[in-house]
């Protein structure tokens, strides 16, 4: 009886210090000298963490996760941080992050070898984001699917209006994706508050379906699921260049764009390796591995050469997008939660 | 005084003057001197950390009862040890922090910053563990449970595992349905946000409109409960209870979902039914039937839905079904009933529990699914993503989120007393200790043809998805470009010969050897503690049972977005620092994964007589012998279930560990979701593959290790058909 009992105390404890064991097994091995949270895609994180390994010799831990998905991450974090440096992903979050106090400022020795709107970035979040690379928001079209339906090749914002695409354009949805909410605002400064939401609530009969995530749409169109989807042009591009049927389009009345951005979280660890980590990501040597990776966004450093497939900026007609006031929590608040009520719920 | 309640004051003491009190910097590498003495809480105490240096007045009162007393006045000492103990723990871990005090009326009290402190060590978990163990024995010694101490024990570590792993971190963010955005205190903004439109709105009913999202999880989640108890029973049926040839086919293919990692099976879903699927192609060519986009939506997730969970079902009804004594059967059949009869008045009403328990297992996993919607959902909004989205989309809200969690775990817990008041105090055990002579009943001929009818198209349904599957990691691109290729493979699972051995170079070899090795981990202890808690409700009696059995379904009630947040905002900062290890994932998943060996090893234990305990109780076994000789021998259909089930889940989860993924623990799934992201659904499918082949050899494995149990039915035909989940044939 005695015996079985001490048995029984005996296993708990080698339980409880098995499960320790794991515990600490785990703790001693994220001793990595930079603590990176990614916002791309894996290929592109992967090819930066080994290139810059070994450029310096310093090992790095990523994690790559989407940029929502980081930001909360950070935020929940706060108080004790774990990474240190958080790179890539949409501009959102990361101006978002700023506000929050979230990130610190940094000024980079490269900063004078930047294209004007990643600078413009690093002065709109007070130093504590900049731009790393920029993609503008377009659509595009499956050729073989509009060609059936006989429909005229969609060129303009305008052209998606067309009742013949009934159901047939995606986008995602603003509450869950970035991308989709940059449409809502490039909508809102190209034609103003109210016509946009017009033009919204027309192109609304269009949609088949808000997805969740920001390229999903794109992938869509790749396997026929749906003519026309509105998405940054550079993920469509990843698709044309895997081969699908599909065009890219930059809507003639003009388009806003994405800036991908890097920040130096508050509080981190390993602050000097992020601090140089943070310089090579501005350099062209750094910059050109997104081209390496299949991602085609226009890189912030005047000196990387554009990849060949990416759409050329010069080329697109972009607006002055307003991140300050539209990156701002209450703004994003109000036009969100207008959508909801005046796009979202209407029937169709 | 016993010897492990010795034995547990010793290690109380070990814990507090030799092991380091504090968790190692995660920087630092620990030297074995680190290990002995000179970290140990009461060395630190004595260097100034003053704060830890009461901690010596319980264990000092601990060691009064080892000089020797009378019977009651140890057990008082032992509780008094017990309780002070733990609260001056709980009271310096919980005010001072990493930066300080944490209350700001410290701050003001003692001035800022104050002392600080990192996480809990090997010393602290010990100590207070030992003074858990003491507090319970010392109940035991009062006569608590009969006096036995392995239930006192027992109830007290569940309890307590789940208050820290349940109750705290799930606290810490259902705090922040009441908070706005800056963190103060709004209680009418909660109203707000939980009377919204988008929430109960009922405009579907009305107009062209859509209902709230709260209607429309709950809709989906009965159709699901129903749809996977139906299919669940019609399989259950067919392999116990029929001659059917192909038996072993259809094991595999309803086992198969379960361990189908999620996207993939709505992937297939698309691939299939899309508007450019296969079978849409199909019918177009040879009917003309337009292609379309139904299945974005509704139907898609219900079946997606049905294929993932109908397996659940069928595990939990087989165990109930197989259980049910001939002999009651046989009774009906010799007063003259019609096998129909005897079906409906005697079998069916047997297997209330099993029914009831699948169907509860169904609406909370519809529920909580997170992976179907997602890829199907199409603008049919589930709680699940919108919680999700709530917490990373553009809107960044964690305290809509925490709402909207209100809202779904109101509905399960609903269901969960729905099923109480169904099943009533009614009695439903089968399985005694007196001989059973029957032969179990072959079906009533309706009831065997609807089985058939049922189960059969819905097994070559499946495996017309899992040809879909097989079929896209070998292609280049599925649905676009049909070339054979090998590429998928090859990157994700590259082994290259080097001088001094293999070299794993595939991209995906770290996450896999992350994965199987949490899910090892977790599996079986989710299984002793789910079986555990199973036990002591249905075979103990105690004061707070229904609080206790609420708290283990909790954490499954929580979608698994919210849990992972939860973790981050209560186990990043000190006392219980373990954020970034493996730890916290296999204690994420145990007790995630927990409530389902609670629920099977429930439906089983009620159909075994408590005469059979107790036999061995008079005989003179304690509980634990009892537990170990009697009960677990019987439960072994519970115990593989909820072995294959923790071990699958912690293997497919994805919203729970989104968050708790580091560089060095990254799990399969969430490097799939990565995949599928990028669009490349040939590598994602690939994966799974690999996942699943890894699954079906451990479900295997977990089959013959855990054995079958033998109840001395006898059988009909002479090639009996015992239980479970046979995977491989």
């Amino acid at each position: 009886m005695k015996l079985r009992k001490k048995l029984v105390a005996a296993s708990m404890f080698a339980g409880a210090v098995t499960a320790l064991s794991f515990a600490s097994a785990g703790a001693a091995q994220a001793q990595g000298a930079l603590v990176m949270y990614c916002g791309v895609q894996e290929e592109w994180c992967r090819g930066m963490v080994n290139a810059f390994e070994r450029e310096t010799g310093i090992k790095v831990s990523m994690t790559r996760k989407s940029a929502g998905e980081v930001f909360a991450q950070v935020k929940a974090e706060a108080a004790n941080p774990r990474a240190d440096i958080w790179w890539g992903g949409t501009g959102d979050p990361h101006m978002q992050a700023a506000e929050e106090g979230l990130t610190v400022e940094y000024k980079s020795p490269k900063m004078g070898e930047l294209q004007d709107w990643a600078v413009r970035q690093w002065e709109q979040s007070k130093g504590r984001t900049v731009g790393i690379y920029s993609g503008a928001l377009g659509f595009g079209y499956n050729t073989e699917l509009v060609k059936s339906k006989g429909i005229p090749e969609p060129k303009c914002w305008a052209d998606l209006l067309n009742a013949k695409l009934k159901d047939e354009v995606q986008v995602a949805d603003p509450n869950s994706s970035g991308t989709a909410y940059t449409l809502l605002a490039t909508i809102i400064q190209l034609m103003g508050e109210e016509k946009g939401f017009d033009y919204l609530k027309s192109l609304h009969k269009n949609i088949n379906q808000y997805t969740k995530s920001g390229a999903a749409p794109a992938k869509a169109m790749a396997l026929g699921e749906t003519t026309v989807g509105i998405a940054f042009m550079h993920d469509i591009v990843t698709m044309v260049v895997d081969k699908a049927p599909i065009k890219v389009v930059a809507p003639c009345e003009g388009t806003g764009y994405e800036i991908g951005s890097m920040s130096i979280i508050k509080g981190a660890k390993n602050l000097e390796n992020a601090q140089k980590f943070y310089d090579w990501a501005l350099t062209p040597a750094a910059q050109k591995i997104g081209a390496e990776t299949k991602s085609y966004q226009v890189p912030s450093n005047k000196a990387t050469p554009v990849p060949p497939e990416a759409p050329k900026l010069a080329d697109i007609k972009l607006i002055n997008f307003d991140f300050a006031k539209y990156g701002s929590s209450e703004e994003r608040k109000r036009l969100l939660s207008k959508w909801d009520n005046e796009v979202k719920n209407l029937p169709k | 005084m016993s010897r492990a309640t010795l034995g547990w004051i010793v290690l109380g003491w070990i814990g507090y003057a030799l092991l380091p009190w504090y968790g190692f910097d995660n920087t630092a590498t620990p030297t074995l001197s680190d290990y002995l003495a000179g970290h140990s809480g009461l060395v630190l105490g004595l260097k100034g950390a003053w704060w830890l240096l009461p901690v010596l007045a319980p264990l000092l009162i601990a060691l009064r009862p080892v000089a020797g007393g009378s019977g009651k006045t140890d057990a008082n000492w032992m509780i008094g040890a017990g309780l002070l103990g733990l609260a001056l723990i709980l009271l310096q871990g919980f005010t001072i922090g990493l930066n300080g005090w944490t209350l700001d009326i410290l701050k003001s009290l003692f001035g800022a910053p104050g002392p600080k402190q990192g996480g809990m060590g090997y010393g602290a978990t010990l100590t207070s563990t030992a003074f858990l163990l003491v507090l319970c024995h010392g109940f035991a010694a009062r006569g608590w449970c009969r006096g036995d101490a392995f239930v006192t024990s027992s109830i007290g570590i569940i309890i307590a595992l789940i208050i820290v792993f349940v109750f705290f971190p799930v606290s810490t963010i259902l705090a922040s349905a009441f908070a706005d955005n800056s963190g103060n205190f709004a209680p009418l903004e909660f109203f707000a946000k939980f009377i919204d439109r988008s929430v109960w709105g009922l405009d579907c009913l009305t107009g062209d409109l859509r209902c709230g999202v709260a209607w429309n999880t709950l809709f989906l989640g009965l159709l699901v409960a129903f749809g996977t108890t139906l299919l669940g029973l019609a399989f259950a049926l067919i392999a116990t209870r029929t001659g059917f040839k192909f038996k072993g086919t259809l094991r595999v293919m309803s086992v198969l979902p379960i361990i189908t990692p999620p996207f993939v099976i709505g992937l297939a879903l698309i691939l299939l039914f899309g508007r450019s699927g296969a079978m849409s192609s199909l019918l177009y060519e040879w009917f003309g039937i337009p292609r379309s986009r139904w299945i974005y939506g509704l139907p898609g997730v219900f079946i997606a839905q049905l294929l993932a969970f109908t397996p659940i079902a069928f595990l939990v009804l087989i165990g109930v079904v197989q259980g049910i004594s001939p002999t009651l059967e046989e009774a009906s059949q010799t007063l003259r009933a019609k096998s129909w009869t005897t079906f409906v008045t005697v079998t069916l009403p047997l297997m209330r529990p099993g029914l009831a328990n699948a169907f509860l297992l169904g609406f909370v996993e519809s529920l909580a699914d997170f992976g179907n919607p997602l890829v199907l959902g199409g603008n049919y909004e589930v709680l699940s993503t919108k919680i999700f989205f709530a917490v990373v989309g553009a809107q960044q809200d964690q305290g809509r989120a925490a709402v909207l969690s209100i809202v779904l775990l109101a509905f399960t817990l609903g269901a969960f007393w729905l099923q109480h008041a169904w099943l009533g105090k009614k009695v439903y055990t089968t399985v005694t200790g007196k001989g059973d002579a029957g032969i179990p009943l072959p079906l009533p001929r309706r009831v065997a043809f609807a089985s058939y009818a049922t189960a059969i198209p819905w097994a070559i349904f499946t495996l017309s998805v899992y040809v879909i599957i097989a079929i896209g990691g070998f292609v280049r691109s599925m649905g676009r470009d049909y070339t054979p290729t090998l590429d998928h493979f090859l990157t994700a699972f590259r082994v290259e010969r080097a001088d001094w051995g293999f070299y794993f170079s595939g991209s995906a070899w770290n996450s896999f050897f992350a994965t199987v090795k949490v899910a090892a981990f977790s599996a079986p202890l989710t299984a002793a503690i789910g079986l555990l808690t199973a036990y002591l409700l249905t075979r103990q009696r105690f004061s707070g049972q229904r609080a206790f059995e609420f708290g283990t379904l909790l954490s499954f009630a929580i979608p698994g977005t919210v849990v992972g947040v939860s973790y981050i905002l209560a186990f990043n900062v000190p006392p219980i620092e373990i954020t970034g290890t493996g730890f916290v994932l296999v204690m994420c998943f145990v007790f995630r994964n927990m409530p389902v060996g609670v629920r099977s090893g429930i439906a089983t234990l009620s159909q075994i007589d408590k005469s059979l305990d107790e036999a061995s109780l008079t005989l003179g076994a304690g509980s634990a012998t009892t537990m170990r000789r009697v009960v677990l021998p019987l439960l072994r259909p519970a115990i593989v279930a909820s072995l294959v089930y923790s071990f699958v889940r912690a293997m497919t989860a994805v919203s729970a560990v989104i968050f708790l993924v580091t560089a060095e623990y990254n799990m399969a799934t969430t490097y799939i979701v990565g995949r599928v992201e990028a669009g490349e659904f040939g590598l994602a499918i690939a994966y799974s593959t690999v996942l699943i082949l890894v699954m079906l050899v451990a479900i295997t494995g977990i089959q013959l290790a855990v054995g079958e149990r033998r109840l001395g039915r006898r059988s009909a035909s002479t090639n009996s058909n015992p239980i479970a989940v046979q995977a491989a044939p």
